[in-house]
């Protein structure tokens, strides 16, 4: 089905260009496909991919967040994702996190489920919701340029960025999956293990 | 207002257990302690929109390497089943501190299914459930499921009985 708003970013190019030479970046990734691409840029012990708890990627950014003030977050998500964690751009906002970030791929979509049609092709503009949020710096990124320009500011600012992606499917890439190793390797990779 | 000596131990205990963040929806029974926290330089508060934000900021904080508490009254344990896979399943450290309604002298019957079902569903989950219904026991409970929270790695919540917090009274 055709939707108003398509995208055209080839999402794998995307998240390979966001996350070039990660460095200490920290990597909270939204359920389905986003774990998948970010898994796809190679696994390092400072992504922490959801496999559930949908709507929590970007509260869990902030609660990194908060926690390490002098390192940078970056939350990989998904349109369906964000949406149901919608309100959660309220409470970050509020909260004022300066070293969060949230990058959403917006297919317009719930690839996981079959690409039934997601509110950001009916009707809402995310990027718009985070600024009536209170997110100062917003944006949405339809080529390759704007996604290149997008990578130190998404590792230097409070943004929220929306990529607008093609609905094409990906080959699944399935990186670690088990909770308990993802957390651990992460803390010990931090140096917080003990904690 | 009040600042009933059980809900200081309660944040003693709190802040013996080494927590600095505290996520909370607002509530008339967790009003002293989101107050005691706002006057604490060394906690950092945040005011969420719906609970289940708590679990997955508790997630971060417990990530990046600190200890969160989050505040609820029961109707918003019904929004948290899902999220509560997140720290099960990372075997994390999970703190709720949650005040019941629908339980004693309840006035508003919307509040009583939820009630009823907190502790249950709750359970269910494979969360630990414990009860403080008298203000001598409150911070000791607390003290105790914050130490198994976090040192076990076990998701705890603290249910603070209608009878100590006391029934909201509705006036015409």
């Amino acid at each position: 089905m055709s939707l108003p708003n398509d995208g055209t970013l080839d999402r794998r190019e995307v998240v390979a260009a966001l996350l070039r030479d990660p460095g200490e970046l920290m990597v909270v990734t939204g359920l389905g496909s986003a774990t998948y691409d970010v898994g796809a840029t190679g696994d390092r012990p400072l992504n922490f991919y959801l496999w559930g708890a949908m709507g929590g990627a970007a509260m869990i950014g902030l609660g990194l967040a908060l926690a390490q003030p002098a390192r940078r977050v970056l939350v990989v998500t998904g349109d369906g994702e964000m949406l149901m964690g919608m309100g959660s751009l309220a409470t970050i906002a509020a909260a004022g996190a300066a070293n969060l970030a949230i990058a959403v791929l917006d297919n317009a979509r719930y690839g996981e489920t079959g690409s039934q049609h997601s509110h950001t092709g009916l009707t809402t503009d995310l990027a718009a919701v985070a600024a009536a949020c209170g997110w100062r710096a917003t944006t949405t990124a339809r080529g390759m340029a704007e996604v290149e320009a997008l990578r130190p500011r998404l590792r230097s600012e409070p943004l929220f960025a929306v990529l607008r992606i093609s609905a094409e499917e990906k080959p699944r890439h399935l990186p670690p999956r088990d909770g308990a190793y993802l957390t651990d390797r992460f803390r010990r990779a931090l140096g917080v293990a003990g904690g | 207002m009040d600042q009933p000596t059980w809900q200081a131990g309660v944040y003693a205990a709190l802040k013996a257990a080494g927590v600095t963040q505290l996520g909370y929806v607002p509530d008339a029974g967790h009003a002293h302690l989101i107050e005691a926290a706002h006057a604490d330089p060394a906690m950092r508060t945040v005011l969420l929109t719906t609970e289940e934000e708590g679990i997955a900021l508790a997630a971060g904080a417990w990530l990046g390497g600190q200890r969160a508490v989050i505040l609820m009254q029961s109707s918003g344990v019904g929004n948290c089943i899902n999220m509560l896979s997140l720290p099960l399943s990372c075997r994390m450290p999970f703190l709720m501190l949650v005040t019941m309604r629908g339980e004693w002298g309840e006035f508003n019957p919307w509040q009583v299914p939820m009630g009823t079902a907190t502790g249950p569903v709750l359970t269910a989950t494979g969360a630990q459930v414990r009860r403080a219904d008298r203000p001598d026991e409150a911070a000791e409970v607390v003290a105790a499921c914050a130490a198994m929270a976090f040192n076990s790695q076990v998701a705890v919540a603290v249910l603070f009985s209608q009878r100590l917090i006391g029934a909201k009274v509705f006036v015409k």
